[in-house]
Protein backbone atom coordinates (compact mmCIF):
# COMPACT_ATOMS: atom_id res chain seq x y z
CA UNK A 1 0.00 0.00 0.00
CA UNK A 2 2.67 2.55 0.95
CA UNK A 3 4.04 1.65 -2.27
CA UNK A 4 1.20 2.34 -4.35
CA UNK A 5 1.14 5.81 -2.64
CA UNK A 6 4.36 6.94 -2.81
CA UNK A 7 4.82 6.12 -6.75
CA UNK A 8 1.56 7.69 -7.14
CA UNK A 9 1.08 4.81 -9.92
CA UNK A 10 -2.73 4.94 -11.97
CA UNK A 11 -4.28 2.04 -12.53
CA UNK A 12 -3.37 -0.51 -9.98
CA UNK A 13 -6.11 -2.96 -9.40
CA UNK A 14 -6.07 -5.34 -6.46
CA UNK A 15 -8.14 -7.84 -5.31
CA UNK A 16 -7.07 -9.69 -1.96
CA UNK A 17 -8.29 -12.40 0.03
CA UNK A 18 -11.51 -12.18 -2.18
CA UNK A 19 -14.66 -14.43 -2.20
CA UNK A 20 -18.75 -13.67 -3.50
CA UNK A 21 -21.45 -16.14 -2.86
CA UNK A 22 -25.01 -15.97 -4.43
CA UNK A 23 -27.94 -16.32 -2.39
CA UNK A 24 -30.31 -18.59 -4.00
CA UNK A 25 -32.92 -20.91 -2.44
CA UNK A 26 -30.86 -23.98 -1.75
CA UNK A 27 -28.70 -21.59 0.17
CA UNK A 28 -25.41 -19.33 -0.90
CA UNK A 29 -23.75 -20.51 -4.02
CA UNK A 30 -20.07 -19.66 -3.88
CA UNK A 31 -18.76 -18.20 -7.43
CA UNK A 32 -15.35 -17.67 -6.41
CA UNK A 33 -13.41 -17.93 -2.98
CA UNK A 34 -10.03 -17.29 -1.80
CA UNK A 35 -8.63 -15.17 -4.83
CA UNK A 36 -5.91 -12.95 -5.04
CA UNK A 37 -4.85 -10.96 -8.11
CA UNK A 38 -3.61 -8.11 -8.81
CA UNK A 39 -2.76 -5.70 -12.57
CA UNK A 40 0.01 -3.00 -12.11
CA UNK A 41 -0.32 0.19 -13.62
CA UNK A 42 -0.19 -0.42 -17.80
CA UNK A 43 -0.24 -3.99 -17.62
CA UNK A 44 -2.47 -5.98 -19.71
CA UNK A 45 -3.71 -9.12 -17.85
CA UNK A 46 -6.19 -11.69 -18.69
CA UNK A 47 -8.14 -14.42 -16.94
CA UNK A 48 -8.85 -17.43 -18.13
CA UNK A 49 -11.00 -20.63 -16.92
CA UNK A 50 -13.52 -23.14 -17.46
CA UNK A 51 -17.17 -21.80 -17.93
CA UNK A 52 -18.90 -20.99 -15.47
CA UNK A 53 -15.91 -20.40 -12.68
CA UNK A 54 -16.37 -16.90 -11.81
CA UNK A 55 -14.68 -14.80 -14.36
CA UNK A 56 -17.14 -12.29 -15.03
CA UNK A 57 -18.29 -12.49 -11.19
CA UNK A 58 -14.77 -11.46 -10.14
CA UNK A 59 -14.41 -8.73 -12.98
CA UNK A 60 -18.16 -7.64 -12.10
CA UNK A 61 -16.59 -7.31 -8.41
CA UNK A 62 -13.69 -5.24 -9.54
CA UNK A 63 -16.37 -2.83 -11.90
CA UNK A 64 -18.13 -2.34 -8.73
CA UNK A 65 -21.39 -3.93 -9.84
CA UNK A 66 -21.19 -6.68 -7.18
CA UNK A 67 -19.92 -6.38 -3.17
CA UNK A 68 -17.68 -9.37 -2.19
CA UNK A 69 -18.61 -11.68 0.57
CA UNK A 70 -15.30 -11.29 2.17
CA UNK A 71 -12.18 -9.63 0.82
CA UNK A 72 -11.80 -6.43 -1.07
CA UNK A 73 -10.75 -4.58 -4.00
CA UNK A 74 -8.90 -1.80 -4.35
CA UNK A 75 -7.69 0.31 -7.04
CA UNK A 76 -4.89 2.79 -6.13
CA UNK A 77 -5.41 2.02 -2.57
CA UNK A 78 -8.98 3.29 -2.81
CA UNK A 79 -11.51 0.81 -1.72
CA UNK A 80 -14.45 0.17 -4.85
CA UNK A 81 -17.72 0.69 -3.67
CA UNK A 82 -19.82 0.79 -6.85
CA UNK A 83 -19.53 1.40 -10.42
CA UNK A 84 -17.36 4.59 -11.52
CA UNK A 85 -16.20 6.48 -14.91
CA UNK A 86 -12.60 5.37 -13.72
CA UNK A 87 -13.06 1.55 -14.29
CA UNK A 88 -14.18 1.57 -18.09
CA UNK A 89 -15.86 -2.03 -18.65
CA UNK A 90 -16.71 -3.49 -22.34
CA UNK A 91 -19.05 -6.43 -22.12
CA UNK A 92 -19.62 -9.12 -24.15
CA UNK A 93 -23.07 -8.00 -25.20
CA UNK A 94 -22.16 -4.92 -27.21
CA UNK A 95 -24.05 -2.89 -24.94
CA UNK A 96 -24.46 0.31 -27.08
CA UNK A 97 -27.17 2.15 -26.58
CA UNK A 98 -29.25 1.74 -29.34
CA UNK A 99 -31.34 5.30 -29.32
CA UNK A 100 -28.04 7.25 -29.98
CA UNK A 101 -25.22 7.04 -32.59
CA UNK A 102 -22.41 5.91 -32.99
CA UNK A 103 -20.68 9.30 -32.06
CA UNK A 104 -23.26 10.20 -28.85
CA UNK A 105 -22.02 6.91 -27.89
CA UNK A 106 -18.69 8.17 -27.57
CA UNK A 107 -19.73 11.22 -25.94
CA UNK A 108 -21.91 9.80 -23.05
CA UNK A 109 -19.32 9.67 -20.69
CA UNK A 110 -18.22 12.85 -21.53
CA UNK A 111 -21.38 14.20 -21.34
CA UNK A 112 -22.15 12.70 -17.71
CA UNK A 113 -18.89 14.19 -16.78
CA UNK A 114 -20.56 17.68 -18.03
CA UNK A 115 -18.43 18.45 -21.06
CA UNK A 116 -19.69 21.04 -23.10
CA UNK A 117 -21.28 19.73 -26.38
CA UNK A 118 -19.06 21.43 -28.94
CA UNK A 119 -15.92 20.33 -26.79
CA UNK A 120 -16.87 16.39 -26.69
CA UNK A 121 -18.14 16.15 -30.23
CA UNK A 122 -14.69 16.86 -30.93
CA UNK A 123 -13.12 14.68 -28.78
CA UNK A 124 -15.27 12.01 -29.41
CA UNK A 125 -14.25 12.78 -33.33
CA UNK A 126 -10.67 12.36 -32.85
CA UNK A 127 -11.32 8.84 -30.81
CA UNK A 128 -13.03 7.49 -33.51
CA UNK A 129 -10.83 8.63 -36.15
CA UNK A 130 -8.34 6.76 -34.11
CA UNK A 131 -10.41 3.59 -34.48
CA UNK A 132 -10.97 4.31 -38.16
CA UNK A 133 -14.74 4.98 -37.43
CA UNK A 134 -15.22 8.52 -38.41
CA UNK A 135 -17.15 7.58 -41.26
CA UNK A 136 -20.08 6.12 -39.05
CA UNK A 137 -20.41 8.77 -36.43
CA UNK A 138 -23.83 9.53 -37.61
CA UNK A 139 -24.84 5.75 -37.96
CA UNK A 140 -27.11 4.03 -34.99
CA UNK A 141 -25.42 1.09 -33.85
CA UNK A 142 -27.79 -1.22 -35.62
CA UNK A 143 -26.25 -0.95 -38.99
CA UNK A 144 -22.94 -1.63 -37.68
CA UNK A 145 -21.47 -5.19 -37.90
CA UNK A 146 -20.17 -6.66 -34.61
CA UNK A 147 -16.65 -6.13 -35.03
CA UNK A 148 -17.67 -2.27 -34.97
CA UNK A 149 -20.22 -2.46 -32.22
CA UNK A 150 -17.40 -3.61 -30.51
CA UNK A 151 -14.69 -0.97 -31.49
CA UNK A 152 -17.34 1.64 -30.68
CA UNK A 153 -18.21 -0.20 -27.12
CA UNK A 154 -14.18 0.14 -26.63
CA UNK A 155 -14.09 3.85 -27.84
CA UNK A 156 -16.32 4.69 -25.76
CA UNK A 157 -14.91 2.86 -22.51
CA UNK A 158 -11.78 4.90 -23.14
CA UNK A 159 -13.62 7.96 -23.83
CA UNK A 160 -13.98 9.03 -20.46
CA UNK A 161 -9.91 8.74 -19.93
CA UNK A 162 -10.26 5.74 -17.33
CA UNK A 163 -7.73 4.40 -14.84
CA UNK A 164 -8.41 1.12 -15.77
CA UNK A 165 -10.15 -0.97 -18.42
CA UNK A 166 -12.32 -4.23 -17.97
CA UNK A 167 -13.26 -6.46 -20.75
CA UNK A 168 -16.01 -8.98 -20.13
CA UNK A 169 -15.39 -11.91 -23.67
CA UNK A 170 -15.47 -9.02 -25.22
CA UNK A 171 -14.83 -10.95 -28.49
CA UNK A 172 -16.64 -13.59 -27.68
CA UNK A 173 -20.09 -13.22 -29.62
CA UNK A 174 -17.66 -12.20 -33.22
CA UNK A 175 -16.72 -14.62 -35.78
CA UNK A 176 -13.21 -16.18 -35.92
CA UNK A 177 -11.56 -13.72 -38.38
CA UNK A 178 -13.01 -10.47 -36.99
CA UNK A 179 -12.12 -11.78 -33.58
CA UNK A 180 -8.79 -11.75 -35.21
CA UNK A 181 -8.50 -8.64 -36.35
CA UNK A 182 -9.93 -7.22 -33.26
CA UNK A 183 -7.50 -8.53 -30.78
CA UNK A 184 -4.52 -7.12 -33.41
CA UNK A 185 -6.57 -3.48 -32.99
CA UNK A 186 -7.02 -4.04 -29.27
CA UNK A 187 -3.06 -4.82 -28.81
CA UNK A 188 -2.43 -1.70 -30.87
CA UNK A 189 -4.42 0.22 -28.98
CA UNK A 190 -3.04 -0.60 -25.51
CA UNK A 191 0.40 -0.29 -27.12
CA UNK A 192 -0.24 3.39 -27.39
CA UNK A 193 -2.53 4.04 -24.02
CA UNK A 194 -0.67 1.82 -22.04
CA UNK A 195 -3.65 1.50 -19.76
CA UNK A 196 -4.24 -1.39 -17.37
CA UNK A 197 -6.59 -3.63 -18.63
CA UNK A 198 -8.01 -7.03 -17.10
CA UNK A 199 -9.08 -9.05 -19.85
CA UNK A 200 -11.49 -12.01 -19.53
CA UNK A 201 -12.13 -14.69 -21.87
CA UNK A 202 -11.83 -18.63 -22.49
CA UNK A 203 -10.02 -18.28 -25.69
CA UNK A 204 -6.52 -19.21 -24.23
CA UNK A 205 -4.58 -18.02 -27.76
CA UNK A 206 -6.55 -14.90 -27.35
CA UNK A 207 -5.62 -14.60 -23.42
CA UNK A 208 -1.79 -15.26 -24.89
CA UNK A 209 -1.69 -12.83 -28.00
CA UNK A 210 -2.62 -10.03 -25.75
CA UNK A 211 -1.45 -10.14 -22.39
CA UNK A 212 1.08 -9.37 -20.08
CA UNK A 213 0.19 -12.44 -17.22
CA UNK A 214 -2.67 -14.79 -17.27
CA UNK A 215 -4.14 -15.46 -14.39
CA UNK A 216 -5.84 -19.43 -14.75
CA UNK A 217 -9.03 -20.00 -12.67
CA UNK A 218 -9.87 -23.80 -11.41
CA UNK A 219 -13.60 -24.79 -11.62
CA UNK A 220 -16.05 -23.68 -9.40
CA UNK A 221 -15.45 -22.39 -6.81
CA UNK A 222 -13.32 -20.00 -8.77
CA UNK A 223 -9.99 -19.69 -7.09
CA UNK A 224 -6.39 -18.73 -9.03
CA UNK A 225 -5.10 -22.28 -10.20
CA UNK A 226 -2.02 -20.28 -12.06
CA UNK A 227 -0.54 -17.35 -12.76
CA UNK A 228 2.09 -17.43 -15.93
CA UNK A 229 3.76 -14.71 -17.40
CA UNK A 230 3.97 -14.08 -20.85
CA UNK A 231 7.62 -13.46 -21.84
CA UNK A 232 6.66 -12.83 -25.47
CA UNK A 233 8.22 -9.08 -27.00
CA UNK A 234 5.99 -6.62 -28.13
CA UNK A 235 4.32 -4.73 -30.08
CA UNK A 236 2.50 -7.92 -30.69
CA UNK A 237 1.71 -9.40 -34.35
CA UNK A 238 -0.45 -12.20 -35.32
CA UNK A 239 2.47 -13.86 -36.97
CA UNK A 240 3.74 -14.76 -33.40
CA UNK A 241 0.78 -17.25 -32.75
CA UNK A 242 3.08 -19.62 -34.61
CA UNK A 243 6.51 -18.58 -32.64
CA UNK A 244 7.46 -22.37 -30.88
CA UNK A 245 7.14 -19.57 -27.65
CA UNK A 246 4.20 -18.98 -28.13
CA UNK A 247 2.99 -22.78 -28.63
CA UNK A 248 4.72 -23.53 -25.59
CA UNK A 249 3.15 -21.40 -23.31
CA UNK A 250 -0.34 -22.67 -25.03
CA UNK A 251 0.37 -26.62 -24.37
CA UNK A 252 1.10 -25.46 -20.86
CA UNK A 253 -2.32 -23.49 -20.41
CA UNK A 254 -4.36 -25.99 -22.58
CA UNK A 255 -3.53 -28.49 -20.52
CA UNK A 256 -4.22 -26.42 -16.94
CA UNK A 257 -7.72 -25.14 -18.46
CA UNK A 258 -8.37 -28.73 -19.50
CA UNK A 259 -8.10 -30.14 -15.70
CA UNK A 260 -10.64 -27.74 -14.50
CA UNK A 261 -12.80 -28.18 -17.38
CA UNK A 262 -13.20 -32.15 -17.14
CA UNK A 263 -14.02 -31.16 -13.18
CA UNK A 264 -16.63 -28.77 -13.95
CA UNK A 265 -18.01 -30.86 -16.40
CA UNK A 266 -17.92 -34.11 -13.62
CA UNK A 267 -21.26 -33.87 -12.80
CA UNK A 268 -22.33 -33.71 -16.64
CA UNK A 269 -20.47 -36.57 -17.51
CA UNK A 270 -21.48 -38.90 -14.77
CA UNK A 271 -25.00 -37.52 -14.79
CA UNK A 272 -25.14 -38.98 -19.10
CA UNK A 273 -24.10 -42.13 -17.46
CA UNK A 274 -20.35 -42.36 -19.01
CA UNK A 275 -19.55 -44.08 -15.35
CA UNK A 276 -21.11 -47.19 -16.01
CA UNK A 277 -18.21 -46.87 -19.05
CA UNK A 278 -15.59 -47.24 -16.32
CA UNK A 279 -14.31 -43.99 -17.12
CA UNK A 280 -12.41 -42.73 -13.90
CA UNK A 281 -13.99 -39.62 -13.40
CA UNK A 282 -11.29 -37.98 -10.98
CA UNK A 283 -9.63 -34.60 -12.20
CA UNK A 284 -6.33 -35.71 -14.73
CA UNK A 285 -6.99 -39.41 -15.20
CA UNK A 286 -10.29 -38.66 -16.98
CA UNK A 287 -7.89 -35.65 -18.77
CA UNK A 288 -5.41 -38.69 -20.18
CA UNK A 289 -8.33 -40.64 -21.44
CA UNK A 290 -9.38 -37.78 -23.41
CA UNK B 1 -15.15 -0.33 -50.35
CA UNK B 2 -17.13 2.42 -52.45
CA UNK B 3 -13.79 3.59 -53.59
CA UNK B 4 -13.27 0.20 -55.71
CA UNK B 5 -16.90 0.56 -57.90
CA UNK B 6 -15.66 2.94 -61.41
CA UNK B 7 -17.25 6.19 -61.56
CA UNK B 8 -20.08 6.05 -63.95
CA UNK B 9 -21.77 9.31 -66.04
CA UNK B 10 -24.47 10.29 -63.92
CA UNK B 11 -27.71 8.24 -64.85
CA UNK B 12 -30.45 8.84 -67.58
CA UNK B 13 -34.23 10.00 -66.42
CA UNK B 14 -35.04 6.97 -67.47
CA UNK B 15 -33.01 4.68 -65.19
CA UNK B 16 -34.09 6.85 -62.59
CA UNK B 17 -37.04 6.20 -62.85
CA UNK B 18 -37.04 2.40 -63.72
CA UNK B 19 -34.63 2.19 -60.48
CA UNK B 20 -37.06 3.88 -58.50
CA UNK B 21 -39.55 1.84 -59.38
CA UNK B 22 -37.93 -1.90 -59.01
CA UNK B 23 -37.10 -0.47 -55.15
CA UNK B 24 -40.54 0.53 -54.63
CA UNK B 25 -42.51 -2.53 -55.94
CA UNK B 26 -43.78 -3.94 -53.28
CA UNK B 27 -45.38 -0.40 -51.86
CA UNK B 28 -46.72 0.33 -55.36
CA UNK B 29 -48.29 -3.14 -55.79
CA UNK B 30 -49.85 -3.02 -51.69
CA UNK B 31 -51.11 0.81 -53.25
CA UNK B 32 -53.30 -0.52 -56.35
CA UNK B 33 -54.66 -3.69 -54.98
CA UNK B 34 -55.77 -1.15 -52.06
CA UNK B 35 -57.36 1.10 -53.79
CA UNK B 36 -59.05 -1.53 -55.98
CA UNK B 37 -60.34 -2.94 -52.84
CA UNK B 38 -62.08 -0.20 -51.66
CA UNK B 39 -63.57 0.45 -54.65
CA UNK B 40 -64.75 -2.91 -54.76
CA UNK B 41 -66.42 -2.35 -51.31
CA UNK B 42 -67.96 0.87 -52.11
CA UNK B 43 -69.67 -1.00 -55.38
CA UNK B 44 -70.85 -3.81 -52.89
CA UNK B 45 -72.13 -1.20 -50.56
CA UNK B 46 -73.80 0.34 -53.97
CA UNK B 47 -75.07 -2.59 -54.98
CA UNK B 48 -76.60 -3.44 -51.68
CA UNK B 49 -78.58 -0.45 -50.93
CA UNK B 50 -79.32 0.34 -54.54
CA UNK B 51 -81.50 -3.43 -54.82
CA UNK B 52 -82.60 -3.08 -51.08
CA UNK B 53 -81.52 -6.51 -50.42
CA UNK B 54 -83.07 -8.36 -47.56
CA UNK B 55 -80.96 -11.43 -46.67
CA UNK B 56 -81.43 -11.88 -42.84
CA UNK B 57 -79.65 -8.60 -42.91
CA UNK B 58 -81.42 -5.87 -43.91
CA UNK B 59 -80.60 -3.23 -46.09
CA UNK B 60 -83.67 -1.68 -46.76
CA UNK B 61 -82.87 1.58 -44.94
CA UNK B 62 -79.41 1.49 -45.11
CA UNK B 63 -78.22 4.64 -47.21
CA UNK B 64 -76.46 4.02 -50.54
CA UNK B 65 -72.77 5.51 -51.23
CA UNK B 66 -74.56 8.21 -53.22
CA UNK B 67 -76.72 9.30 -50.41
CA UNK B 68 -73.61 9.40 -47.82
CA UNK B 69 -71.98 11.44 -50.56
CA UNK B 70 -75.00 14.03 -50.96
CA UNK B 71 -75.31 14.71 -47.46
CA UNK B 72 -71.42 15.33 -47.01
CA UNK B 73 -70.85 17.94 -49.22
CA UNK B 74 -74.11 19.61 -47.55
CA UNK B 75 -72.28 19.01 -44.01
CA UNK B 76 -69.09 20.27 -44.53
CA UNK B 77 -70.98 23.98 -45.13
CA UNK B 78 -72.96 23.12 -42.09
CA UNK B 79 -71.34 24.91 -39.44
CA UNK B 80 -73.27 22.75 -36.71
CA UNK B 81 -71.45 19.39 -38.06
CA UNK B 82 -67.98 20.80 -38.11
CA UNK B 83 -68.56 21.84 -34.33
CA UNK B 84 -69.25 18.10 -33.74
CA UNK B 85 -65.87 17.23 -34.88
CA UNK B 86 -64.45 20.18 -33.62
CA UNK B 87 -65.80 19.20 -30.21
CA UNK B 88 -64.92 15.75 -30.38
CA UNK B 89 -61.64 16.39 -31.32
CA UNK B 90 -61.15 19.29 -28.22
CA UNK B 91 -62.33 16.34 -26.31
CA UNK B 92 -60.02 13.58 -27.35
CA UNK B 93 -57.11 15.93 -27.16
CA UNK B 94 -57.88 16.81 -23.63
CA UNK B 95 -58.60 13.31 -21.97
CA UNK B 96 -55.63 11.97 -24.28
CA UNK B 97 -53.29 14.48 -23.29
CA UNK B 98 -53.94 14.07 -19.83
CA UNK B 99 -54.02 10.50 -19.88
CA UNK B 100 -50.08 10.63 -21.64
CA UNK B 101 -49.29 13.54 -19.29
CA UNK B 102 -49.96 11.03 -16.11
CA UNK B 103 -49.91 8.18 -17.43
CA UNK B 104 -46.27 8.02 -19.06
CA UNK B 105 -44.35 9.34 -15.82
CA UNK B 106 -46.29 7.27 -13.49
CA UNK B 107 -45.32 4.43 -15.78
CA UNK B 108 -41.68 5.26 -15.46
CA UNK B 109 -41.67 6.13 -11.88
CA UNK B 110 -43.63 2.74 -11.20
CA UNK B 111 -41.14 0.61 -13.31
CA UNK B 112 -38.01 2.24 -11.33
CA UNK B 113 -39.37 2.19 -7.68
CA UNK B 114 -40.47 -0.75 -6.26
CA UNK B 115 -42.40 1.13 -3.65
CA UNK B 116 -44.46 3.02 -5.84
CA UNK B 117 -45.14 0.10 -8.10
CA UNK B 118 -45.96 -1.80 -4.70
CA UNK B 119 -48.74 0.96 -3.64
CA UNK B 120 -50.39 2.02 -7.16
CA UNK B 121 -50.25 -1.27 -9.05
CA UNK B 122 -53.13 -3.38 -7.12
CA UNK B 123 -55.78 -0.12 -7.01
CA UNK B 124 -54.71 0.36 -11.09
CA UNK B 125 -55.30 -3.94 -11.82
CA UNK B 126 -58.88 -3.26 -9.42
CA UNK B 127 -60.21 -0.59 -11.94
CA UNK B 128 -58.34 -1.66 -15.25
CA UNK B 129 -60.56 -3.95 -16.14
CA UNK B 130 -63.93 -1.46 -15.99
CA UNK B 131 -64.81 -0.67 -19.12
CA UNK B 132 -64.62 3.42 -19.55
CA UNK B 133 -68.84 2.86 -20.81
CA UNK B 134 -68.79 1.86 -17.46
CA UNK B 135 -68.06 4.45 -15.92
CA UNK B 136 -70.40 6.79 -17.05
CA UNK B 137 -72.61 7.35 -14.28
CA UNK B 138 -70.49 7.62 -11.96
CA UNK B 139 -68.85 10.15 -14.32
CA UNK B 140 -72.09 12.42 -14.09
CA UNK B 141 -71.97 12.27 -10.68
CA UNK B 142 -68.20 12.73 -9.59
CA UNK B 143 -67.53 15.70 -12.53
CA UNK B 144 -70.37 19.05 -12.52
CA UNK B 145 -70.14 19.32 -16.04
CA UNK B 146 -71.41 17.09 -18.68
CA UNK B 147 -68.55 18.00 -21.15
CA UNK B 148 -66.15 17.68 -17.72
CA UNK B 149 -67.40 14.00 -17.15
CA UNK B 150 -67.23 13.12 -21.12
CA UNK B 151 -63.78 14.19 -21.02
CA UNK B 152 -63.13 12.08 -17.63
CA UNK B 153 -64.21 8.80 -20.01
CA UNK B 154 -61.95 9.67 -22.90
CA UNK B 155 -59.03 10.33 -20.18
CA UNK B 156 -59.71 6.86 -18.08
CA UNK B 157 -60.09 4.99 -21.59
CA UNK B 158 -56.28 6.12 -22.74
CA UNK B 159 -55.10 6.32 -19.39
CA UNK B 160 -55.13 2.57 -18.64
CA UNK B 161 -53.30 1.20 -21.72
CA UNK B 162 -50.73 4.18 -21.81
CA UNK B 163 -49.85 3.01 -18.21
CA UNK B 164 -49.52 -0.65 -18.78
CA UNK B 165 -47.40 -0.55 -21.87
CA UNK B 166 -45.14 1.92 -20.23
CA UNK B 167 -44.79 -0.46 -17.35
CA UNK B 168 -44.40 -3.56 -19.43
CA UNK B 169 -41.00 -1.17 -21.46
CA UNK B 170 -39.76 -0.02 -18.29
CA UNK B 171 -39.51 -4.24 -17.21
CA UNK B 172 -37.59 -4.94 -20.30
CA UNK B 173 -35.01 -2.26 -20.13
CA UNK B 174 -31.70 -3.97 -20.71
CA UNK B 175 -29.73 -4.53 -17.55
CA UNK B 176 -26.44 -4.15 -19.24
CA UNK B 177 -27.38 -0.54 -20.68
CA UNK B 178 -28.01 0.05 -17.29
CA UNK B 179 -24.65 -0.77 -15.98
CA UNK B 180 -22.83 0.65 -19.42
CA UNK B 181 -24.36 3.91 -18.47
CA UNK B 182 -23.41 3.50 -14.62
CA UNK B 183 -19.65 2.79 -15.89
CA UNK B 184 -19.46 6.13 -17.83
CA UNK B 185 -20.28 7.84 -14.90
CA UNK B 186 -24.06 8.22 -15.06
CA UNK B 187 -25.82 8.86 -11.67
CA UNK B 188 -29.57 7.46 -11.06
CA UNK B 189 -31.22 10.81 -12.89
CA UNK B 190 -29.27 10.05 -16.05
CA UNK B 191 -29.85 7.03 -15.99
CA UNK B 192 -33.64 7.51 -16.19
CA UNK B 193 -33.06 10.23 -18.40
CA UNK B 194 -30.44 8.44 -21.15
CA UNK B 195 -31.58 4.77 -20.48
CA UNK B 196 -34.80 4.01 -18.92
CA UNK B 197 -36.83 6.71 -20.83
CA UNK B 198 -35.66 5.87 -24.68
CA UNK B 199 -35.57 2.49 -23.63
CA UNK B 200 -39.08 2.12 -23.14
CA UNK B 201 -40.49 4.49 -26.15
CA UNK B 202 -41.21 1.90 -28.40
CA UNK B 203 -43.47 0.81 -25.68
CA UNK B 204 -44.63 3.99 -24.78
CA UNK B 205 -45.66 4.74 -28.25
CA UNK B 206 -47.36 1.35 -28.43
CA UNK B 207 -49.34 2.53 -25.14
CA UNK B 208 -50.48 5.93 -26.99
CA UNK B 209 -51.01 4.45 -30.10
CA UNK B 210 -53.65 2.07 -28.32
CA UNK B 211 -54.37 4.23 -25.55
CA UNK B 212 -55.84 6.81 -29.08
CA UNK B 213 -58.05 3.71 -29.92
CA UNK B 214 -59.65 3.09 -26.74
CA UNK B 215 -60.09 6.93 -26.45
CA UNK B 216 -62.11 7.25 -29.24
CA UNK B 217 -64.42 4.32 -28.31
CA UNK B 218 -65.01 5.90 -24.88
CA UNK B 219 -65.48 9.22 -26.17
CA UNK B 220 -68.33 7.85 -28.82
CA UNK B 221 -69.99 5.76 -26.31
CA UNK B 222 -69.92 8.84 -24.02
CA UNK B 223 -71.24 11.20 -26.19
CA UNK B 224 -74.03 8.66 -27.44
CA UNK B 225 -75.08 8.56 -23.87
CA UNK B 226 -74.54 11.99 -22.74
CA UNK B 227 -73.27 14.15 -24.72
CA UNK B 228 -75.25 17.76 -26.42
CA UNK B 229 -72.27 17.63 -29.13
CA UNK B 230 -69.51 15.70 -30.74
CA UNK B 231 -69.55 13.66 -33.35
CA UNK B 232 -71.25 10.55 -31.69
CA UNK B 233 -74.01 12.65 -30.44
CA UNK B 234 -74.60 13.53 -34.33
CA UNK B 235 -74.64 9.95 -35.07
CA UNK B 236 -77.23 8.69 -32.20
CA UNK B 237 -78.72 11.89 -33.28
CA UNK B 238 -79.17 11.22 -36.68
CA UNK B 239 -80.88 7.98 -35.95
CA UNK B 240 -83.61 9.68 -33.56
CA UNK B 241 -84.24 12.04 -36.56
CA UNK B 242 -84.66 9.44 -39.53
CA UNK B 243 -81.31 10.94 -41.61
CA UNK B 244 -80.24 7.57 -41.78
CA UNK B 245 -77.42 9.36 -44.51
CA UNK B 246 -76.10 11.03 -41.75
CA UNK B 247 -75.79 8.03 -39.63
CA UNK B 248 -73.30 6.66 -42.00
CA UNK B 249 -71.55 10.32 -42.44
CA UNK B 250 -71.18 10.13 -38.85
CA UNK B 251 -69.86 6.71 -38.75
CA UNK B 252 -67.29 7.58 -41.68
CA UNK B 253 -65.94 10.33 -40.24
CA UNK B 254 -65.33 8.38 -36.63
CA UNK B 255 -63.33 6.24 -38.64
CA UNK B 256 -61.42 8.83 -40.63
CA UNK B 257 -60.98 11.04 -37.03
CA UNK B 258 -59.62 7.75 -35.46
CA UNK B 259 -57.32 6.81 -38.52
CA UNK B 260 -55.64 10.35 -38.73
CA UNK B 261 -55.22 10.62 -34.83
CA UNK B 262 -53.43 7.31 -34.87
CA UNK B 263 -51.66 8.14 -37.79
CA UNK B 264 -50.15 11.32 -35.95
CA UNK B 265 -49.02 9.10 -32.99
CA UNK B 266 -47.11 7.06 -34.97
CA UNK B 267 -45.61 10.26 -37.15
CA UNK B 268 -44.89 11.57 -33.67
CA UNK B 269 -42.90 8.08 -33.18
CA UNK B 270 -40.72 8.22 -36.11
CA UNK B 271 -39.54 11.76 -35.31
CA UNK B 272 -38.81 10.52 -31.63
CA UNK B 273 -37.51 7.69 -31.99
CA UNK B 274 -35.27 7.81 -35.71
CA UNK B 275 -33.51 5.17 -35.09
CA UNK B 276 -36.25 2.79 -35.48
CA UNK B 277 -36.13 3.92 -38.86
CA UNK B 278 -35.40 1.30 -41.47
N1 LIG C 1 -27.14 -14.24 -9.84
C1 LIG C 1 -26.67 -15.48 -9.61
N2 LIG C 1 -27.25 -16.29 -8.69
C2 LIG C 1 -26.78 -17.53 -8.45
N3 LIG C 1 -25.73 -18.06 -9.05
C3 LIG C 1 -25.10 -17.32 -9.98
C4 LIG C 1 -25.52 -16.01 -10.31
N4 LIG C 1 -24.71 -15.51 -11.26
C5 LIG C 1 -23.82 -16.48 -11.52
N5 LIG C 1 -24.04 -17.56 -10.75
C6 LIG C 1 -23.23 -18.78 -10.74
O1 LIG C 1 -21.92 -18.44 -10.35
C7 LIG C 1 -20.98 -19.13 -11.16
C8 LIG C 1 -20.02 -18.16 -11.76
O2 LIG C 1 -20.69 -17.36 -12.72
P1 LIG C 1 -19.91 -16.42 -13.71
O3 LIG C 1 -20.91 -15.80 -14.61
O4 LIG C 1 -19.03 -15.52 -12.92
O5 LIG C 1 -19.03 -17.45 -14.52
P2 LIG C 1 -18.11 -17.23 -15.79
O6 LIG C 1 -16.80 -17.80 -15.49
O7 LIG C 1 -18.18 -15.83 -16.24
O8 LIG C 1 -18.84 -18.16 -16.85
P3 LIG C 1 -18.92 -18.02 -18.43
O9 LIG C 1 -17.64 -18.54 -18.98
O10 LIG C 1 -20.06 -18.90 -18.78
O11 LIG C 1 -19.15 -16.58 -18.74
C9 LIG C 1 -21.76 -19.89 -12.20
O12 LIG C 1 -21.71 -21.25 -11.86
C10 LIG C 1 -23.14 -19.36 -12.13
O13 LIG C 1 -24.06 -20.41 -12.29
MG1 LIG D 1 -18.94 -14.79 -17.98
Amino acid sequence: MNEILTKAPQGHIAVRNFSLSYDSIEGPVEAVTDTQIHVKPGEFVSIVGPSGCGKSTLLNAVAGFLKPTTGIVTVDGEKVNGPSAERGMVFQQYSLFPWKTVRENVEFGLKMRGMPRSQRERAARTLLGLAGLEAFEKHYPDKLSGGMKQRVGIVRALATGPKVLLLDEPFGALDAQTRVIMQQILTNMWQRLKISVLFVTHDIDEAIFLSDRVYCMTARPGSIKAEIPIPLERPRQQSMMMSSEFLALRRGLMSLIREESIKAMGGEISDMGLQGLNIELHGASLADVI
Amino acid sequence: MPASTTPASPPSFGTLVLRWYRINRDGLRATAIGIVSLLAFLLVWHLLTTYRVVFFVRFTNVPSPLAVYASFTKAIHDPKFLLHIALSCRRIFIGFSLAAIVGVPLGLIMGRFKLVHEIIFPVAEVLRPIPAIAWVPMAIMLWPTNEQSIVYITFLGSFFPILVNTLHGMSLVDPVLVRAAQCLGARERSIFREVYFPASLPHIFTGLTVGMGVAWVSLIAAEMISGQYGIGYFTWEAYSLVQYADIALGMIAIGVLGLGSSMLIRGAGQLVMPWRLK
